[in-house]
């Protein structure tokens, strides 16, 4: 985990929204902001992303879709999650 | 013996089914099943994963039009289709996108040329013949096959249909977030349409908001076939949803507060559906009138000392259940438990014994225990399992993507502990205590969730 980059501000509050949300056992500054938040990467489920976008949803006021053609994109990273939120919160 | 046509024409207008704002009738359903039937290979085995609803009806009419047996294996991972392939020979992979782990021969169905000649009717097929197998985990690591008759589908979908309070409804509509290719999903979002003269709804929605704009697409009459865990999340959204006709969830015991709350919020009955991989459907009650289930029409249940036997014409034999039932008559039962062996996670079932032998199958894994922490008692909230290996030389990220060969995501351990010997008895037996307590040792300081 020596490679690992640092957080920005919004990464780590995602990051630990995800960690509380999910019950993780690891700490938010573990997450690898560039590594993949399916399988190899962190391992999360679609049970989780559900999980998720209700975290997402009351936090940031915005819900996500599946329509969304980036959508694969988007669950790719904690950074590119990240940047959507930013992009669609209304809070 | 008597023949079963695949479907009932539905309404006036011969809407089969809907994709978005998209109609689609009898005519275009028939030239599609031409065409899916031409293209596939010969063989005696299919596993259909198309994600497309409409396309997996289809491909299972295709397939039945070929002579072939549609696979419900108890998920994708290569290892476990492996497996599916040594015990059927010739199998291959039915599907609408590609898919890049899928290890059988493919055949791609969402881009065919038109068939040379049309069907002229909807097919009938022989009541006693074997549509489909579906299979429960088993104890030994090799999944247990099923058999299902037509004529046992097509009878108990009819008999869903009607005491779910469906039949003679004019257009209903049904909207499903479970994927076909499980009991549930076939019988209740799948063939209960069609046997019905419902159209069926081709999407699977996913977040909140996909099911609401789904809905928003339908007329009325809508059915909506969900789950626990989609149920909760719905709820969780402060948003309007189009009136619905019914909710129909299953998979998993629903808390009785959620369903008042369904009950309440979208102005509709919530039933739920009790089944197991075994007999398929058996049993509904309405969440809010209380514990009892009631048996579907046709099918009796009747309870001994090994158990609950549920019978009836359409099952052939009486199929014992594996949860802890009392029986109140013939037709009226309560719920009391799981087999503490079965796993449910997210509607996905397994026993711990399976996913055991898959943990042991792991070069290098000496020993090894699946454990299930009992529920942190919120209602619908998932628990996932712990694992423990006795695995030297091996890291723990190599037995993960192991595992991840064999098993589903959902089984995967959060967490898998690396130990140096399992508490086993003087008789070699885990005791499920001695499990927990090891569970507690590596867990001093669990994090608070956001209650």
């Amino acid at each position: 985990m020596d490679t690992q980059t640092t957080l920005t501000a919004q990464e780590r509050e995602l990051a630990e929204l995800i960690v509380s949300a999910l019950n993780l056992d690891l700490s938010a500054d573990e997450i690898d902001p560039a590594a993949p938040l399916y399988k190899e990467g962190l391992g999360l489920d679609s049970i989780d992303i559900l999980e998720i976008a209700l975290s997402v949803s009351k936090t940031y006021g915005f819900q996500l879709k599946s329509d969304d053609a980036d959508n694969v994109r988007i669950f790719s990273s904690l950074r590119s999650l990240s940047e959507h939120v930013q992009q669609h919160r209304t809070k | 013996l008597s023949a079963i046509p695949f479907l009932r024409p539905g309404d006036a207008e011969g809407v089969v089914a809907r994709r978005g704002a998209e109609a689609i009738t009898l005519p275009q359903f028939l030239a599609d099943v031409a065409r899916v039937a031409a293209a596939l290979p010969t063989a005696g085995y299919v596993v259909n994963l198309c994600a497309d609803r409409y396309r997996f009806a289809a491909g299972l009419c295709a397939a039945l039009l070929r002579e072939q047996v549609s696979l419900l294996p108890p998920g994708t991972a290569p290892e476990l289709l492996r497996q599916l392939a040594r015990d059927y020979p010739g199998v291959y992979a039915m599907s609408d996108a590609e898919q890049p782990d899928c290890p059988l021969p493919l055949c791609r169905v969402d881009a065919l040329p038109p068939a040379r000649r049309a069907l002229e009717a909807v097919p009938s097929f022989p009541a006693d013949r074997i549509a489909v197998i579906a299979f429960t985990s088993g104890s030994t690591g090799r999944p247990m096959p099923h058999a299902k008759r037509w004529g046992s589908l097509c009878h108990s979908t009819r008999a869903e249909a009607g005491d779910l309070g469906l039949s003679h409804s004019g257009s209903v509509a049904v909207l499903a977030t479970v994927p076909a290719q499980h009991m549930y999903g076939l019988e209740t979002s799948v063939l209960m349409p069609l046997q019905s003269g419902f159209a069926l709804c081709a999407a699977r929605p996913f977040y909140p908001a996909d099911i609401r704009g789904a809905l928003e697409q339908m007329p009325a009459q809508r059915v909506l076939v969900t789950t626990p865990v989609h149920l909760r999340a719905l709820l969780a959204e402060e948003q309007r949803l189009p009136a619905l006709r019914l909710i129909v969830c299953a998979t998993a015991p629903l808390p009785s507060a959620l369903a008042a709350e369904a009950e309440q919020r979208y102005a509709a009955p919530l039933m739920e559906i009790y089944g197991f991989t075994e007999a398929g459907q058996v049993a509904w009650r309405r969440t809010m009138d209380g514990p009892t289930w009631h048996t579907l029409t046709g099918l009796h249940v009747r309870v001994d000392a090994q158990g609950a036997w549920f019978g009836g014409s359409m099952l052939g034999q009486e199929l014992l259940a594996n949860d802890v039932i009392e029986a109140q008559d013939e037709r009226r039962f309560t719920l009391h438990g799981r087999n503490a062996d079965l796993v449910n996670i997210g509607g996905k079932r397994t026993s711990l014994a399976y996913l055991t032998q898959q943990l042991l199958s792991v070069e290098g894994v000496r020993d090894a225990a699946f454990f299930a922490p009992d529920s942190t008692g919120d209602g619908a909230g998932v628990t996932r399992l712990t694992a423990f290996a006795v695995a030297p030389g091996l890291e723990r990220q190599a037995i993960l993507a192991a595992l991840r060969e064999r098993v589903d995501p959902v089984f995967l351990p959060r967490p898998l502990h690396m130990v140096d010997a399992l508490p086993r008895n003087a008789t070699g037996k885990l005791p499920r205590e001695a499990l927990a307590a090891l569970a507690r040792a590596f867990a001093p300081a669990r994090r608070e969730g956001p209650g």
